[in-house]
């Protein structure tokens, strides 16, 4: 599965304002909105779903980076999005290190598999330090895209 | 001197697979013990102590996984990863 195949350009946020977890979550699930990928009426639902989550275990999975996810029964395909915070976030993340790159996931609830499809995607490119680092330092959502759209033309198959 | 390495294989028998939750669980066990630890999925491993490792393997339901491990307490962490996974990562609620 590739970037393209679930990320939304048109939510892609290279400088998030919020600095605290619910606020980063809050801002990337709205420019989902803004994007039409999710309904108005849905919105909280999902930010909610997405912080319950949280709660469970938070979703920090080391190198400063974030997956905060959930299912919704609103969406029929996996909708995502990638965000930059330039301060960091505290996410409670395992290693105990800020977060500065986010992949929001929303999944429709019977296909676990495209969750995990695109997660492995984003681990395997998140093993690139070069990647890495180039995401964190993206200005513009422009930036973010150049950068995904060379990792997905960097697979082999998919 | 010798070192011991002990294998196991396991089914991932959680319907959600080994995603981010449960691979934080089975690094949280990891991480109590010395050995070496390494997760195998047919020719790929990768280190049993990272989370974004262990996501690129992206063993779904029903997917074997061979749990290897080196060292002193090997033994003991093959048996609490294999016991974790066993139990389906206790996920008593699917997410």
């Amino acid at each position: 599965m590739k970037f393209s195949d679930f990320i939304s350009r048109e939510a892609i946020r290279a400088n998030l304002r919020a600095e605290d977890k619910e606020g980063v979550i809050r801002e990337m699930t709205q420019a989902l909105l803004e994007a039409g990928r999710i309904a108005t009426d849905e919105y909280e639902s999902i930010v909610k779903a997405i912080l319950k989550r949280e709660e469970l275990g938070s979703t920090g999975i080391g190198r400063g980076v974030a997956v905060p996810h959930t299912k919704h029964p609103s969406v029929d395909r996996l909708v995502g999005t990638v965000a930059v915070s330039d301060s960091g976030v505290d996410f409670h993340s395992l290693d105990g290190e800020k977060v500065e790159l986010l992949f929001l996931l929303i999944s429709p609830p019977d296909r676990p598999g495209d969750h995990l499809r695109a997660l492995e995607n984003i681990s395997r490119q998140l093993r690139d330090d070069t990647f890495c680092r180039f995401l964190k330092q993206a200005k513009t959502a422009v930036d973010v895209t150049t950068l995904l759209d060379e990792a997905d033309g960097n697979q082999v198959g998919s | 001197m010798e070192v011991s390495t002990y294998r196991r294989v396991v089914t991932i028998v959680n319907p959600n697979g080994l995603h981010a939750r449960p691979a934080d669980q089975m690094v949280k066990v990891a991480s109590q013990y010395k050995c070496r630890i390494e997760i195998c999925k047919g020719h790929e491993r990768v280190d049993g102590r990272s989370i974004i490792s262990l996501l690129t393997l992206a063993a779904e339901q029903g997917t074997e996984l061979v749990i290897e491990a080196e060292g002193e307490d090997a033994q003991s962490a093959v048996e609490a990863l294999a016991e974790l996974i066993a139990h389906q990562f206790h996920e008593a609620h699917e997410e």
